[in-house]
C-alpha cells in the first residue's frame, strides 16, 4: 500500500516537472531570447578611454589601487575611497549617505562596471573614471584635503611608482601642504599666491593620481550571477535550464521584461541605459529637492576636468559625449543616472539618496508611480499584484554575484 | 490507497488547471493594460523602417544608411540619402535632427547633427544614440532647392 502511494506520488511528480519542463522549453519566443542574450554579462565590451593614456596599464592600476586604500589622502588622515567604497560591501557603504570628514547629500555608488558608463555620479557631472575620483578628494565633506597635499603625499610616499608611468615628477618645492581651488578661504588664498607654474605642476600630479585609481577601476566589474548561467545555457540550447531560477524568479523575469516594463531604462548586461531619467522618488530634503541631471548636464560642459580640457589625453574630436550633449531640456529636472541592478540585492538602501529602504519598498514604488516633487516623473502605474511585485524581488536576488558570499572580501572581479 | 492515488491526479489535474486558468487571466489582464497604456499608438509595421520614405510635403525623399543596424546604447554615425521627387539626389541642403519617444514623452537623450555632406545627397549625422528599446522617432527638417520640409522615420530599436 505505501508503496503504491509513493509511486504515485513520484509519478505526479515526474509529471509535473515533465510539465514543468515542457513550460520551460516552450515558453521563449525567439525574440525573447534575443532580448536577454542582450542582457549576459558575456556581452560586455569595455569602451576605450582615450582621456586616459594610462587606463590600460597594469602598472597604473596596481598604483591607483594604493591610492584607493590610502587614508593619507585626506584632511584628517582617515579617509579613502575604501571608507565609502567598501569591496567587502560590494564597493559600497550600505548607509542612506556616504561618511567621510563629514556627509554626502547622496548614496554611495557601487564601482563595479562604471566604466562603461560615459558620465559618472547620480547627475552625471563628470565625464571620464580619472576626473570624477578627483571629486571626492577635493570635497569638504569626502577626503577634505587640496590637490597640493595629495600631490605631496605622492611626493613622499609613492614616487618611484610614480615615475615609472607617468615620468619625473616636477619640483614642488615651495608649495605648501594646504593648497587648492576649494571651498576653504585659507587653501584657496594660498593656491591663488602660487605661479602659475606651480599650480600646473600640483595639478598635473593631481590628475595623474586620478588615472592611476582610474586603471584600477577599469578592473572592477561585477561577477556572474545565476541570471548569466540562465541565460547562456537558453541562448546555447533554446531551452531553459531547470533548476537554474526558480518558478518565481522565471516569473519575476518575464515581468521586468515585459508587463513591468523594467527594460526601458535597467537594459544591457549592467541592467542600465547609462542614461538620466526622472523617476519621482521623493526628494531626501523636500524643501530643497535635488535637480539631478539638469544641473550635472551643465556642470560636465564646464568642468575643469572634461574631455576637452587641457589635462585629458582625447583630441576634441574624440569627445563626442559632450559634443551631442543634451544639456538644456526640461525633461532633464530630478533626472538621476540609471543604476545597474547587478548586485543590487545586497546593497540596500537604494536610489540617490537612500530613499527606499528596501526592495519591496523600490517595487511598491514602481507600482504606484507616484508624481514627482521636481520636473515630471516618466512613470506609469503598473497594476502588478503582490504576487508579481514578489516575484520581480525575487528576480532581481537572481543577478547577484554567485561567488559574492564565498569571498565577499576580494576587491571585485578581474576584467581582463 | 486507491483514493491517495487519484487524490494526486485529481489535484495534479487541477493545478495545471489552475495554471492554464491563472495564464489565461494573465494574458487577458497583459492585453488590456497594453492597449490602456499605450494611448498615443503605434503606426502600422509598413510605417517602420529606413525607408526610402518621401517628406511630409511631397518634397524630397529619405533613405537612412546605416553602416551597422541601429543599436541600443551606443554612440552611432547614420547616413542619410536625400533625393528630389525625380530621384536626382539633393546636395547642399540644411538638415536638422529632432525625434524622440511619443509614447513616453521625451526626446532623443543626445543631440545628433549633419556633421558632412558627403556628395551625391549623402549627408552623415553624428551623434546619435537609442536608450530605450521600442518605438522611435526619428525626424529630419530638411531645407534644400525644394523648400522646407520634413520626413519621420519610425523605428523600432
Ligand atoms: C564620503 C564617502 C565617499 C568617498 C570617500 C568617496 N566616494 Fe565615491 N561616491 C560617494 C557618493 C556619495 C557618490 C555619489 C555622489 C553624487 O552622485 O553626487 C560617489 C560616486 C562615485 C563614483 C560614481 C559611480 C558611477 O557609477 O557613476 C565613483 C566611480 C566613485 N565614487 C569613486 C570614488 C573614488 C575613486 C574615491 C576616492 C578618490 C571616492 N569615490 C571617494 C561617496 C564617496
Ligand atoms: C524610466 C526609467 C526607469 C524604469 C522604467 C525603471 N527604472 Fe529603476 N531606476 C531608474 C532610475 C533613474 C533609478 C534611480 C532613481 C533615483 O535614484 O532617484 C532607478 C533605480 C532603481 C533601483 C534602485 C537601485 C539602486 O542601486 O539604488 C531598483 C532596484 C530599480 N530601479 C528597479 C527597477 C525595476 C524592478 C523596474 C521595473 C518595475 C524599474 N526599475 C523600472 C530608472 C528606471
Amino acid at each position: 500500500m505505501r508503496s503504491k502511494f509513493t509511486v504515485s506520488i513520484l509519478a505526479s511528480t515526474l509529471l509535473l516537472a515533465v510539465y514543468d519542463a515542457f513550460l520551460h522549453a516552450e515558453e521563449w519566443t525567439d525574440d525573447q531570447i534575443r532580448e536577454l542574450s542582450s542582457m549576459s554579462l558575456g556581452e560586455l565590451e569595455l569602451p576605450p578611454d582615450p582621456t586616459n593614456k594610462m587606463s590600460g596599464d597594469s602598472a597604473a592600476a596596481a598604483f591607483g589601487q594604493q591610492l584607493f586604500f590610502d587614508e593619507r589622502l585626506s584632511s584628517n588622515g582617515r579617509v579613502s575611497c575604501a571608507s565609502c567604497h567598501d569591496p567587502a560591501q560590494g564597493f559600497q557603504d550600505g548607509q542612506p549617505l556616504g561618511t567621510g570628514v563629514g556627509q554626502t547629500a547622496r548614496r554611495t555608488m557601487p564601482i563595479a562596471g562604471a566604466a562603461y558608463s560615459p558620465f559618472l555620479f547620480w547627475d552625471g557631472r563628470k565625464d571620464s573614471l580619472w576626473s570624477q575620483a578627483l571629486g571626492p578628494l577635493e570635497s569638504p565633506v569626502e577626503h577634505g584635503g587640496t590637490r597640493a597635499q595629495y600631490a605631496q603625499v605622492v611626493a613622499q610616499h609613492y614616487e618611484a611608482e610614480y615615475e615609472q608611468i607617468f615620468g619625473a615628477l616636477p619640483d614642488l618645492t615651495g608649495v605648501p601642504r594646504v593648497a587648492g581651488p576649494v571651498d576653504d578661504p585659507v587653501a584657496r588664498q594660498a593656491w591663488n599666491q602660487l605661479t602659475e607654474n606651480q599650480r600646473d605642476s600640483v595639478t598635473g600630479v593631481f590628475v595623474n593620481i586620478g588615472k592611476a585609481i582610474a586603471a584600477y577601476e577599469r578592473q572592477i566589474l561585477p561577477g556572474r550571477s545565476r541570471f548569466d548561467d540562465f541565460v547562456d545555457t537558453l541562448v546555447a540550447t533554446g531551452r531553459a535550464p531547470i533548476g537554474v531560477l526558480s518558478s518565481d524568479e522565471i516569473a519575476g523575469l518575464k515581468l521586468f521584461t515585459g508587463k513591468a516594463n523594467c527594460t526601458q531604462c535597467h537594459n544591457g548586461p549592467l541592467f542600465t541605459n547609462n542614461d538620466f531619467h526622472n523617476t519621482g522618488v521623493p526628494p531626501r530634503l523636500a524643501s530643497s529637492p535635488d535637480s539631478g541631471r539638469l544641473i550635472g548636464a551643465s556642470d560636465v560642459l564646464h568642468d575643469e576636468f572634461n574631455c576637452r580640457s587641457r589635462w585629458s589625453d582625447a583630441s576634441p574630436e574624440q569627445c563626442v559625449e559632450l559634443e551631442y550633449l543634451v544639456a538644456d531640456s526640461p525633461t532633464l529636472q530630478g533626472a538621476f543616472k540609471v543604476p545597474s541592478l547587478r548586485d543590487v540585492a545586497t546593497r540596500a538602501p537604494y536610489m540617490h539618496a537612500g530613499q527606499l529602504a528596501t526592495l519591496p519598498d523600490v517595487l511598491v514604488h514602481y507600482n504606484q508611480a507616484p508624481p514627482a516633487v521636481i520636473g515630471n516623473s516618466e512613470l506609469v502605474p503598473l497594476g502588478l499584484t503582490d504576487t508579481e511585485l514578489r516575484q520581480v524581488v525575487a528576480f532581481l536576488a537572481s543577478l547577484t554575484d554567485s561567488s559574492r558570499h564565498a569571498d565577499a572580501t576580494r576587491p571585485g572581479r578581474q576584467a581582463f | 490507497m486507491k483514493t491517495s492515488a487519484l487524490n494526486g491526479n485529481v489535484r495534479h489535474r487541477h493545478r495545471f488547471l489552475a495554471t492554464m486558468l491563472g495564464s489565461i487571466i494573465v494574458l487577458i489582464a497583459t492585453v488590456g493594460y497594453t492597449a490602456s497604456s499605450h494611448n498615443i499608438s503605434r503606426p502600422a509595421s509598413k510605417e517602420f523602417g529606413q525607408g526610402p520614405r518621401v517628406s511630409l510635403g511631397r518634397n524630397y525623399m529619405a533613405t537612412l544608411e546605416a553602416a551597422q543596424p541601429l543599436r541600443l546604447r551606443k554612440m552611432q554615425t547614420v547616413r542619410v540619402r536625400i533625393e528630389d521627387v525625380a530621384g536626382h539626389p539633393v546636395d547642399g541642403a540644411g538638415i536638422t535632427i529632432d525625434g524622440g519617444m511619443p509614447q513616453h514623452g521625451h526626446g532623443l537623450p543626445t543631440r545628433p547633427r549633419v556633421t558632412r555632406n558627403l556628395g551625391g545627397g549623402i549627408y552623415e549625422i553624428e551623434g546619435v544614440r537609442f536608450n530605450m528599446g521600442g518605438w522611435w522617432q526619428f525626424k529630419l527638417a530638411i531645407s534644400g532647392p525644394a523648400g522646407d520640409d520634413s520626413v519621420t522615420f519610425n523605428l523600432d530599436l
